[in-house]
């Protein structure tokens, strides 16, 4: 298709002609475009907000003040980055085989109650060491998340159900199963939330070390964070380095080269999304654990796995990657508490991904400017 | 506890899940999935209310849910038709884009008192019928009645006129629709500007006559992704789509109704004297749309029948089509 999209016109010495691209673009060229669809997005946003009867320039003037003016707001930053991170590498295993798990949040919920449950039941008691409870704590998270991946992963296997709609349904059921256990089962006092865990089920902070280096005063950064990271290093070996990795790649890109190379691609569809529901899973273990310190639905289902979608997508599904894009959702989330009216973060995000979408366009075509020859 | 009320209420609730199914199947028989469903009932029942409460005339919020998700769809429209990305994550940031838009435009729309509503009608002959009667044409919304003459309309229209026919051409082979000199591109933006139109449609019969108000996500509560599920156990029928959507409407109703009296059947009501368990009753919605989704997956492998050829495929001139 190398004719011209849009017509010759005769009054223009130029026309604009549009053609597939043949070869790799540059590799600095996908990164410079999503660049500028960010800018756009920050830019739509900024004429809804005014619309809406907001400023937008001290909208987003609060937005960097606020998640990365000094290094306790850029601890705090951090935090909000750490289950973004887990819930965005948990998309992204999903998504490079063409396996769209939107029930990351769900999984991400479950992983919280599972970790919960070893404390609350209580499997172990509460004067356990940390060195015991953690480690049984993330094998809990990631468990109760690996098992709400396996269901939409089985369905789509044996029944080929759509797992769209199957794990997205299953967010739904998460938050009214953790509800009754809270609600009924592991109260405080009638309130909807849970009794506090004990504090060496706390994942360790930086606040704990502020009696030996004293700039960690204050700095509530958890070890949930060296947990992200570690888990994306080693997604990123097995997605990049090993034999596994590579089955998921070729049924991302090729599902019947796949199949003729003798890949399982049944068993490997519930695979990856037990995968995919384990490090939600994690991602809502560390949140449970080193930040809210009690089983509850509000701060826990606050839409971690849907913000993965979007990293994960503007990280082109790139482990490592997703690291960095973690941190500036991290502070768009952050900061965004404050922002009236109180939409506007979600919206903001929501823009941000259609313009990446939209921008995928330039990376598969190429526009050029062409004189016209009389 | 009366089932004649439950079934009623449960019609007028499966109205909202009817519009936003049938304008998906429309959207997805010209082989665009569009998952920003649950996005543009969230447009659609935010300015619908809006309008309600701040013009006074719910006919007119009507319009404008409609024009504004239609308007909103056609975002969807241009990334995945024109610039041809993929359609389940340009859908996914529909919802996204819809859900914020309607939250930061909805802001402090909660707290709005009374406002005018769409008119309930009882048709005088055939509200005699009995049993039929009480739970279809009784005490009904306006938009309940739309939604029982737009099932045959569209199913007439897909299967037996010509534009109809175009539609299906277009989702099954648009490479052979267009070499017949059907514009593929245009029926594809229209067909998604319907659907948003319908989703939108589906939103203000919630904000505007079934749960009347704005709660903000919860508005909706996740029925647009049931309806993306509707279509599938419908296998993209206008008729079926009609069943699934009122037994799911009665199902919602149940839910919220069988929680209220303390005898049901001559029996202590377990969820009367356990609210808590209430919670399990609220996955129910959920957790059939899962099973419906197996039946229409297991049926549609059966029976070879399935989705629209082309559905989720961006159509490129001059590529060999497949």
């Amino acid at each position: 298709m190398t004719e011209s999209i849009l017509r010759k016109n005769r009054r223009i010495p130029f026309r604009i002609v549009v053609e597939p691209r043949l070869s790799e673009p540059p590799a600095w060229y996908p990164a410079v475009i999503s660049l500028i669809a960010i800018i756009i997005a920050l830019f739509i946003g900024g004429l809804l907000i005014e619309l809406a009867g907001g400023d937008a320039v001290r909208s987003y003037l609060h937005i960097a003040n606020a998640s990365f003016g000094d290094i306790g707001v850029l601890s705090d930053t951090i935090v909000k980055a750490t289950p973004i991170l887990l819930a965005a590498l948990a998309c992204s295993v999903a998504f490079r085989m063409k396996l769209w798990n939107i029930g990351a949040e769900g999984q991400f919920i479950m992983g919280a109650f599972g970790a919960s449950a070893i404390v609350l039941t209580p499997v172990l008691p509460a004067g356990t060491s940390p060195w015991i409870f953690i480690p049984v704590m993330i094998l809990a998270g990631m468990a109760a998340g690996a098992i709400w991946g396996f269901i939409p992963g089985f369905l789509k296997a044996r029944f080929n159900v759509n797992e769209i709609i199957s794990s997205l349904m299953l967010n739904y059921i998460a938050v009214a199963w953790v509800n009754f256990w809270i609600f009924a089962v592991w109260t405080e006092g009638g309130f909807q939330m849970s009794t506090k865990f004990p504090e060496n089920s706390w994942l360790p902070r930086l606040l704990d070390y502020a009696n030996i280096v004293p700039l960690f005063r204050g700095l509530t950064t958890h070890l949930g964070l060296l947990i992200g990271i570690v888990a994306a290093v080693i997604l990123w070996f097995v997605i990049f380095r090993s034999r596994w990795g590579y089955e998921i790649r070729l049924i991302g890109d090729n599902p019947r080269a796949a199949k003729y190379a003798g890949i399982d691609i049944t068993r490997n569809i519930v695979l990856v999304m037990m995968l995919s529901g384990a490090l939600a899973g994690l991602g809502g273990m560390s949140e449970v654990t080193g930040v809210v310190h009690r089983l509850q639905t509000s701060p826990i289902a606050a839409g971690y796995g849907f913000t993965g979608i979007i990293v994960a997508w503007l990280a082109k599904l790139n482990p490592l990657v997703i690291i960095l894009v973690s941190v500036l959702f991290g502070a768009l989330i952050l900061a965004g508490r404050e922002i009236q009216p109180s939409g506007v973060p979600k919206m903001i995000q929501g823009i941000i991904l259609v313009c990446l979408i939209a921008s995928d366009f330039f990376l598969r075509y190429q526009i050029r400017f062409e004189r016209v020859e009389d | 506890m009366d089932f004649i009320n439950i079934l009623q209420a449960g019609v007028a609730s499966g109205t909202v899940l009817l519009f936003a199914t049938i304008g998906e199947v429309l959207a997805e028989r010209s082989g665009v999935l569009n998952l920003g469903v649950e996005g543009m009932m969230l447009i659609g029942a935010m300015s619908a209310y809006s309008v309600a409460v701040n013009l006074g005339d719910p006919w007119l919020g009507v319009l404008v849910a409609m024009l504004f998700a239609g308007l909103i769809s056609q975002i969807h429209a241009f990334i995945v038709i024109t610039l041809q990305a993929d359609q389940v994550v340009s859908g996914l940031a529909l919802t996204f884009v819809g859900t914020g838009i309607s939250l930061v435009l909805g802001e402090g729309l909660s707290k709005s008192g009374a406002v005018p509503l769409l008119p309930t009608v009882t048709i005088p002959l055939l509200a005699n019928i009995p049993f039929i009667g009480p739970i279809f044409f009784t005490d009904q919304s306006v938009l309940v009645y739309i939604g029982y003459m737009m099932v045959p309309l569209v199913w007439y229209y897909i299967n037996r006129t010509r534009p109809g026919l175009h539609l299906r051409a277009v989702g099954e082979y648009p490479a052979a629709a267009d070499a017949l000199g059907i514009n593929v591109f245009r029926m594809r933006y229209l067909y998604v500007f319907i659907g948003g139109m319908l989703a939108g449609l589906a939103g203000a019969t919630i904000s505007l006559a079934v749960s009347p108000g704005w709660f903000s996500e919860l508005t909706t509560g996740g029925q647009g992704w049931i309806a993306i599920g509707l279509v599938i156990f419908a296998q993209w029928d206008p008729l079926r789509a009609a069943l699934g959507s009122y037994a799911f409407g009665a199902l919602r109703r149940l839910i919220l109704d069988i929680q209220g009296p303390s005898v049901l059947f001559g029996l202590a009501n377990p969820f009367y004297y356990n609210p808590y368990w209430g919670f399990f009753l609220q996955m129910l919605p959920y957790a059939f749309t899962v099973i419906v989704l197996v039946i229409g997956s297991r049926e549609a492998m059966r029976k070879r029948l399935g989705a629209p050829a082309a559905l989720g495929d961006p159509y490129i001139r001059g590529e060999r089509g497949k």
